[in-house]
């Protein structure tokens, strides 16, 4: 891999670049375990006591909306990605090629 | 025409788009057939990845068992939808940068070892072939039922067409024939559901139906109904579960891990063009297995209220022509424990066992004998949960069309994922054990043949299994995910977001996992039946949610394995900073 800097402040960027990427991982996993194990198996009881049109609460939660959150947690995460890919020039938009053989 | 006649044509007409989109889409060489030349769009590889992962246990078995277990039924929708989540954010996109072509692929090269790439094989068939049987038992029901025909010629029908699109074409065969299948079998899945939720509540979305008051101008909304009417029958409220929660979290926890890191799962992001793309995929992935997995809950509930009001208190001689059918094929069974005529549905189980019915025995109401003990309680009706899909359309009324489309799209679903699951099986033999492993030398076309031997060999295999289903295998399909998630999971987590780990902690780690998992559920399914109850489990947890503790041993055995050794060499270091960053994936492989 050829990169144009002094290979020292290119492990740099990768290093900065690695922890941002841990940063919103660790927001992203967060909020999947809320939804998931928070408001749909540990606070179930309690938040079944709201009602969510003819659902309750915690109930929609296990079997319809941690569902939902999942999908946005995706594309939140692929978009805010590759923002941050392009911020330090690792992204690989221009990488199309096909893999060509075993 | 007559619904027989319309469940042929639809039948018929999907092999043959099938077996015309493999001929379209052979493979040539062993990166069209191990992943479709690695320049699938992201969101047709999300499409067959939704296909590849929604098997016939999603398709006929998930909404039934849901129907009976009402809020415990959560932890298959939180855990098979919470999986992807793991796998955009955690593996897929450093995966597809790393650029090669299986699961022991990434492992054998992670820890610089052959072992590690063993172990990895060894799980890997163990997890597919239990899957796969699972998957042969979907086609023998669909078959037996719905196109009269034996099981056995069922399942050797079935075979042959994944044989002709699996062998053939490669995973490049198998994309594009299962993009066709979730297309059928999405169909397939909503058109009832919005059928009958129309027909229940008046609302056509069956997600916003499962929230909204019945349309029989009663007020009450569909799950106050269920949960009212099932407390009154002695089963516990269908919003409520009588699973501790302890084990709603472990088996939920185990169920999304475990997809995390089922290899037919991980290897479909190995097809899109660079890693960024691996994201987006497993984004779309998710957004079409969603549609499925928001509507089951709905077919679950309307399929329960329906199947409560057309059994419970009726005489058996005025039921539907759907139970008949159903009890013919041995999946519903009526014992008249107080000789009155009529179908009491309660609490508890009928009689012991799955029924065994008198040979020709016909009782005064007309219903099949039974020579069952019977139980001491007043529960008189034997349902088989895994029909509850199959059934809906019937019990609803619906016509002839859609439950010709119902059977089609079974069989989409079923055969879809064993295609995915062969090609696995088939690549680990040919690639990981013969090219890496065992003979280095082989040229690309010998590695090819062998690719398509390997797969006619797991077909066949596969086949027998589904023509006799060993008794074990309903009763192991919690090792697949188990072991999974207690094997490859950690190890492939740990190659990429650890630098320390190394050959020795991730192959002590995986063993430990995979030891400790087996034993347990094996244990508790297999060796000592009896013994399966909370009181005696580990914690409280059951062994379909034990691959969790699997999966903490793992990752302690392995991390103080690696602190007590030697770091791995500097080149595996460059690796594990290749991959972290997206840039060059295309090029990666190419040498």
């Amino acid at each position: 891999m050829v990169e144009d800097e002094s290979a020292n402040s290119a492990s740099e960027t990768r290093r900065a670049y690695w922890r941002a990427n841990l940063r919103l991982l660790g927001t992203l996993m967060a909020i999947w375990f809320a939804v998931s194990f928070g408001a749909g198996i540990l606070f179930r009881p309690f938040l079944d006591q709201f009602m969510l049109g003819g659902f309750p609460l915690g109930f929609w939660f296990a079997q319809q909306g941690s569902i939902y959150v999942f999908i946005v947690l995706i594309a939140i995460y692929a978009r805010r990605m590759h923002r941050i890919e392009r911020e330090f020039a690792l992204d690989d938009d221009d990488a199309d090629t096909p893999i060509e053989g075993g | 025409m007559a619904t027989q006649t319309l469940i042929y044509l639809f039948v018929g007409l999907s092999f043959a788009l099938y077996i015309g989109i493999a001929i379209w889409s052979r493979a040539a060489s062993t990166s069209e057939f191990y992943v479709a030349g690695g320049g699938v769009n992201p969101v047709v590889n999300g499409m067959a990845t939704a296909a590849d992962w929604m098997s016939a246990a999603s398709f006929l078995s998930m909404a039934g068992l849901i129907a009976f277990m009402g809020y415990d039924g959560s932890v298959y929708l939180m855990g098979w939808t919470g999986g992807y989540v793991m796998l955009a954010l955690l593996l897929a996109p450093y995966l597809r940068k790393f650029g090669q072509f299986t699961v022991p692929d990434f492992i054998g090269t992670r820890y610089y070892s052959n072992v590690a790439r063993t172990v990895a094989v060894v799980c890997l068939i163990f997890i597919s072939f239990t899957y796969i049987a699972g998957q042969m038992r979907g086609v023998g029901i669909v078959f037996s039922r719905f196109l009269e025909v034996d099981v056995t010629l069922g399942v050797i029908i079935g075979m042959g067409i994944v044989f002709f699109y699996a062998v053939l074409g490669g995973m490049k065969g198998i994309t594009y024939t299962q993009v066709a299948q979730y297309c059928v079998l999405i169909f397939a899945y909503l058109v009832p559901a919005i059928f009958i939720s129309l027909l229940a509540t008046g609302n056509p979305v069956p997600q916003l139906g499962l929230g909204s008051d019945l349309a029989d101008g009663s007020g009450t909304s569909v799950l106050q109904k269920l949960d009212s009417s099932l407390v009154e029958m002695g089963f516990p409220a269908y919003t409520d579960g009588s699973k501790s929660m302890v084990d709603v979290s472990c088996i939920t926890a185990a169920l999304m891990i475990g997809t995390a890191g089922l290899p037919h799962v991980i290897v479909r992001f190995f097809t899109v063009p660079k890693a960024s793309d691996a994201r987006k995929s497993a984004g779309w992935a998710l957004v079409f297995i969603a549609l499925l997995y928001t509507t089951a809950p709905a077919v679950s509930a309307f399929a329960r209220l329906n199947f409560n009001e057309s059994v419970s208190d009726t005489r058996y001689a005025e039921t539907p022509d759907w139970f008949r059918n159903w009890e013919a094929n041995g999946l519903i069974a009526w014992r008249d424990k107080n000789g009155d005529g009529v179908m009491q549905y309660e609490a508890g189980d009928a009689f012991e066992g799955a029924p065994e019915y008198t040979p020709g025995g016909i009782g005064v109401s007309g219903e099949r004998l039974l020579d069952n003990a019977a139980t001491d309680n007043a529960n008189e009706v034997y349902v088989d949960r895994d029909i509850m899909v199959l059934a809906n359309p019937e019990i609803a009324n619906l016509p002839g069309w859609v439950i010709a489309l119902v059977a089609a799209g079974g069989l989409a679903a079923a055969l879809s994922t064993a295609a995915g699951l062969l090609l696995v099986i088939s690549t680990a033999v040919s690639h990981d054990l013969l090219k890496s492993t065992f003979r280095p030398q082989i040229s690309e076309k010998g590695e090819l043949l062998a690719a398509r031997v390997a797969a006619t060999a797991a077909i066949v295999v596969a086949g027998i299994l589904g023509i006799y289903p060993p008794g074990w295998v309903a009763q192991v399909v919690a090792f697949a995910f188990g072991l999974a998630a207690a094997s490859l999971f950690p190890a492939i987590f740990m190659g990429i977001f650890s630098t320390r780990m190394n050959r020795e902690g991730a192959i002590a780690g995986m063993v430990t996992g995979l030891a400790f998992t087996f034993l347990y559920i094996a244990w508790f399914k297999l060796w000592a039946p009896e013994l399966n109850t909370a009181e005696h489990w580990l914690f409280g947890i059951s062994p379909e949610g034990i691959g969790v503790v699997g999966m903490l041993l793992n990752f302690a055995v392995a991390i103080t394995v690696a602190r007590l050794t030697a770091p791995p060499p500097p080149e595996v270091d460059a690796l594990v900073e290749n991959i972290r960053v997206p840039r060059g994936a295309g090029t990666a492989h190419a040498h």
